[in-house]
């Protein structure tokens, strides 16, 4: 056990890490805009798998990875608009729903996995962003670049998606109409704020960064497979509640997933533990969700108008 | 115009119950398009899966069987939304249920059928039941969102399944050959689910889960417990004036909800080909998603314990008629999966239309009651217009709110 944590191991967990938090954290910051907004958009996780799949498929077909992840924007886009048409527009119990929408993405992705491609043929991956000086930093600083400047473009995006999200949220009149749908849709509606204009931008924001999510854990694996995301998109959701509806907080719970993921994978890897413990390890991740659910629900209170629909004089 | 009335009446009624099924249409339609575009016959392929799922013997069995686990599910599941909890941990619950009867099984080795069956069976409810309990104690006591909660559980779920089975459950003859395929040994044949109607597969696995459903429709409808999970599931804060112990509620609809989904792990154990609970690594493998698939056909039964028997009937069928399409025009079944989530946005998206059409039935049946009231009192008062009261006689404070409320 001593042995295995190595500076090199260390490196590579903590950069794992890092990595392995990207596409959780740009599925649960759009995740956060709808439920800011008093909707809960179920269906994340079906919407990451079509995403995924495009991705993969386009970055197959045409080897270009940017071309992947403007496919998982686009099919994220068209997902986003269907799921704003179903909380939004029709009403429908968004609990359920979502659970719809993952069941189609689920299918859809597997259905045109095997029909298109059939066996899974690696496809290339994002290129690491070479950063002059800061990748390349001397010696006793040389863990500094390892961790935190090796990494693709994409990464980088992702972090810096949060500042903007809290910006965006905090201080434009944009964000300030989302949080009044999402606490008071009558009161804010009396005042002219269009709440179904307001509900439908965000559900399609966080369509769009679910499609992005899903492209970009494809393109980072550089492999497709069935049920490629693993209930991540209900653990992007789960993020939202255990960030407390806040894009910072929201980060340090995708990079927290990210950490145990990384430790889990680096334990297989290393192969210093028995299958069995990393089978129990594996389990860290939902249990600690969960009890940071139970922390969460004690001190923050959700948006007020999550999972209503809004029906004007009611 | 009571004629009118009626006419609108049985129209609405009519087309509440019809949309359910328009939405079933609706999905298979986008199936056939999707198989066009997959350069695939709709015509052959929805001949392929109804000749699949129905059309012999042996696939009306298969269709039955496949049906059982849903049918389980979607009464568990209906037994929870009743109450207004959604409880999508069905595939967590069914691994517990699976692994607790397993287990049972194991420690209990030879009994006799008569006690190892029940006991088995009670295990597998107890696990699912625990399962379930969580999520449901931390909604009714922490306000933790029992969709999150549920979904974590079934994570947790398949991983505990792996490491009991990759470890202390293993058979020990994977590891005398080394293969460790992720298995249990066969499980004692006193717990094996007696096979009927002479077949080598028809077990009583089905005829439990239809008892199951009479059993949760006369615990709905029919008992005190059931009526105070509706009452909460209809209006919380008037259960509570009520003095119906809502928390307590809410843990116990989860808790039913659960057993039934351990329920239909114990019996996709125990009336397995293999008589042993196998993984391949994930939930599905196990469970075969039937507790994703059991909320469709609970939606599709309208949340109605007896109405989900057909519902689950004609949704395995689904299931079993999607490999017959897969051997005939080499679509992939996950295109049922699809079309199932197809069916269940349509049916929550047009609900509230269903739900209008069923108002609006209400109404003209109202409507044409009171017609025929008036009918009645016209033919025996005679003409004379009813006198207004006495200006002197009406209380002064009529108007008045505090008047109205003081009234308990």
């Amino acid at each position: 056990m001593s042995d295995f944590f190595t500076e090199a191991v260390i490196i590579a967990t903590v950069a794992g890490a890092i990595r392995l938090s990207v596409p959780l954290l740009l599925a649960a910051l759009g995740e956060t805009f709808g439920q800011r907004s008093g909707v809960l958009n179920l269906g994340v996780d079906g919407i990451m798998l079509l995403g995924a799949f495009a991705g993969y498929y386009t970055v197959l077909k045409t080897g270009n990875v940017w071309y992947g992840l403007l496919a998982g924007l686009a099919l994220g886009i068209v997902m986003g608009v269907i799921s704003a048409v179903i909380a939004v527009s029709l009403r429908a119990e968004q609990g359920i729903a979502g659970i719809g929408v993952f069941l189609f993405g689920l299918g859809m992705s597997d259905l045109l996995f095997q029909r298109l491609v059939g066996t899974p043929v690696p496809i290339t991956k994002f290129p690491k962003l070479d950063i002059p000086f800061l990748s390349d930093l001397p010696e006793p600083f040389e863990w500094v670049s390892g961790m935190f400047f090796n990494h693709s473009v994409v990464v980088y995006l992702a972090f810096l998606a949060v500042p903007l999200a809290t910006f965006i949220i905090n201080r434009t009149t944009f964000g300030m109409n989302i949080r009044a749908v999402g606490q008071n849709p009558g009161a804010a509606d009396s005042l002219g704020v269009s709440v179904t204009a307001v509900r439908y931008a965000t559900v399609t924001i966080g369509g769009t960064m679910a499609g992005i999510a899903g492209a970009a854990l494809a393109i980072d694996l550089g492999i497709f497979q069935q049920n490629l995301t693993n209930a991540m998109g209900f653990v992007a959701i789960a993020l939202v509640y255990f960030g407390a509806w806040r894009p910072i907080g929201v980060m340090l719970g995708a990079l927290l997933f990210g950490f145990v993921n990384s430790l889990v994978l680096q334990l297989k890897t290393v192969g210093v533990v028995p299958q069995d413990w990393s089978d129990i390890a594996a389990m860290a991740p939902a249990v600690i969700t969960i009890l940071a659910l139970v922390f969460v629900a004690s001190r923050f209170r959700p948006p007020a108008a999550l999972t209503k629909p809004f029906t004007r004089g009611t | 115009m009571t004629s009118a009335g009626a006419n609108l009446r049985s129209r609405s009624k009519y087309l509440a119950y019809l949309v359910p099924l328009a939405a079933v249409f609706v999905a298979l339609l986008i199936a056939a398009i999707m198989l066009v575009v997959l350069d695939a016959s709709p015509a052959e392929g929805f001949q392929a899966m109804f000749e699949g799922a129905f059309g012999s013997g042996d696939a009306l069995i298969a269709t039955i069987l496949k049906a059982t686990p849903l049918l389980f599910v979607g009464v568990g599941i209906t037994i929870a939304f009743r109450a207004n909890v959604i409880n999508i941990g069905g595939e967590g619950q069914m691994v517990l249920g699976g692994l607790f009867a397993t287990m049972a099984a194991l420690l209990l080795g030879d009994l006799p059928a008569v006690i190892m069956l029940p006991a088995v069976i009670i295990a597998g409810m107890l696990g699912g039941a625990i399962w379930g309990a969580i999520p449901g104690f931390l909604k009714a006591y922490y306000r933790v969102s029992e969709i999150l909660s549920t979904i974590m559980l079934n994570i947790v779920a398949v991983q505990l399944m792996n490491y009991l089975l990759r470890g202390p459950l293993l058979d020990p003859a994977e590891i005398e050959r080394g293969t460790r395929i992720p298995q249990t040994e066969r499980l004692p044949e006193t717990a094996d689910l007696p096979l009927i109607l002479n077949s080598d597969r028809f077990h009583i696995g089905p005829l439990l889960a239809v008892l199951a459903a009479i059993a949760a429709y006369i615990l709905l409808w029919r008992t005190p417990l059931g009526y105070r999970l509706r009452a909460v599931g209809q209006n919380v804060d008037a259960s509570r004036y009520a003095g119906i112990p809502v928390k307590r509620t809410i843990v116990i609809a989860m808790m039913l909800s659960g057993a039934m989904c351990g329920l239909a792990g114990a019996v996709l154990v125990f009336g397995s080909e293999s008589h042993r609970m196998v993984t391949d690594g994930s939930t599905a493998g196990f469970t075969g998603s039937a507790g994703f698939n059991g909320i469709v056909a609970a939606l599709f039964g309208a949340l109605h314990p007896l109405w989900t028997i057909p519902a689950s009937f004609l949704f395995g069928g689904l299931l079993v008629g999607g490999n017959a399409l897969q051997r005939a025009v080499q679509v992939p079944s996950a295109l049922i999966l699809a079309i199932n989530g197809i069916v269940v946005v349509l049916v929550v998206s047009t609900d509230r239309y269903k739900k209008l059409l069923q108002n609006r039935a209400t109404e003209a049946e109202t409507a044409a009651a009171l017609a025929k009231q008036e009918q009645i009192e016209q033919a025996i008062i005679p003409d004379e217009p009813p006198q207004p009261p006495d200006a002197a006689t009406r209380p002064d404070d009529f108007g008045d709110p505090d008047y109205l409320q003081d009234d308990p």
